[in-house]
């Protein structure tokens, strides 16, 4: 598998992201936000957790106007397979590649601290290593997490099987406790938890690997 | 030219902040506070001398960067 982690000035969980890819076994090319073009032969872009350019304006807002995130449409319109984490996620929503927003936690407060999911599909190239409904612990840290889209949105992507994650206990607000949710060719997923990091035993969960594993075994078949 | 953007949250979106400040308003004894709705502003200096043109300029500008359509409702003011 060959990844991009795409890298904004304030992304600060770009290199966690791309050990648990190469983990998986991806060759992963770190690539800044002002180049203009891909590398050839991608399998992933994958964007990562972080405070890319301060959360100014709106949180992923100046990232999804950069050169880089126009490739990153364009690389999703062919079918590419594109992964946001947590700020990653917040860049994909500003950018248009998924529906919604992600505003202020209802509570206010910065929440860090490992939550649980619940896989609500298994129907995708991210999702495919986990059991239906299965229960995963994963890592949260944002201050802006809370799902919001209006109710046709969020039919629609309950009735296409297209919500991914949900948590187990709503800790941010999340309209129907949503954790992550996928496009409609079900080949860009956005998330709010950090799978990057429950990749190892001193992470205190693996529950995150099987995303990493399930991505590159989805690419070796391909 | 200068032209001043207002960015707030549509009708409707829940606003935790701004119900974070009238719960502190309403701890100050401010009691007559029924909602409290929390935005942005954002001023422009601007080449343009057209008022037509400038407010065509900044309504593209929201609509492409400024607010988040999805959830914000935003108003172009010249001043």
């Amino acid at each position: 598998m060959r990844a991009a982690v795409i890298v904004f000035p304030g992304s600060n969980c770009d290199r966690d992201l791309a050990e648990a890819l190469r983990g998986a076994g991806a060759d992963v090319r770190m690539v800044w936000h002002k180049e203009t073009a891909l590398p050839q032969g991608l399998d992933l872009v994958a964007i990562p957790g972080g405070f890319s350019f301060g959360d100014y304006l709106r949180c992923g807002a100046i990232a999804a106007r950069s050169p880089v995130a126009a490739e990153v449409v364009r690389f999703a319109g062919r079918g590419g397979p594109v992964l946001g984490i947590c700020n990653g996620f917040q860049v994909l929503v500003e950018t248009g590649l998924l529906p919604g927003a992600l505003m202020r936690n209802a509570g206010l407060k910065f929440i860090c601290r490992t939550a649980r999911l619940s896989v609500q599909t298994t129907d995708s190239l991210f999702t495919s290593g986990y059991k239906p409904l299965q229960d995963i612990d994963i890592p949260v840290a944002h201050h802006d997490g809370n799902y919001q889209a209006d109710e046709a949105t969020l039919d629609r992507l309950e009735g296409e099987g297209r919500v991914a994650f949900t948590y187990a206990e709503n800790l941010n607000g999340s309209a129907r406790s949503i954790a992550g949710i996928l496009s409609e060719n079900r080949r860009v997923l956005g998330m709010m938890p950090h799978p990057e990091r429950a990749c190892d035993p001193a992470h205190g969960s693996t529950d995150g690997a099987a995303m990493f594993a399930a991505l590159a075994g989805a690419m070796l078949a391909a | 030219m200068k032209a001043r953007v207002t960015v707030m949250l549509k009708q409707g979106v829940l606003d935790p902040q701004g119900a974070a400040i009238g719960h502190a308003l309403g701890t100050l004894g401010f009691e007559g506070v029924e909602t409290v709705r929390q935005g942005k502003v954002i001023e422009l200096e601007l080449r343009e001398d057209d008022p037509a043109k400038a407010e065509a300029q900044v309504t593209e500008m929201c609509e492409k960067l400024l607010a988040n359509t999805v959830i914000e409702s935003y108003r172009v003011e010249l001043i």
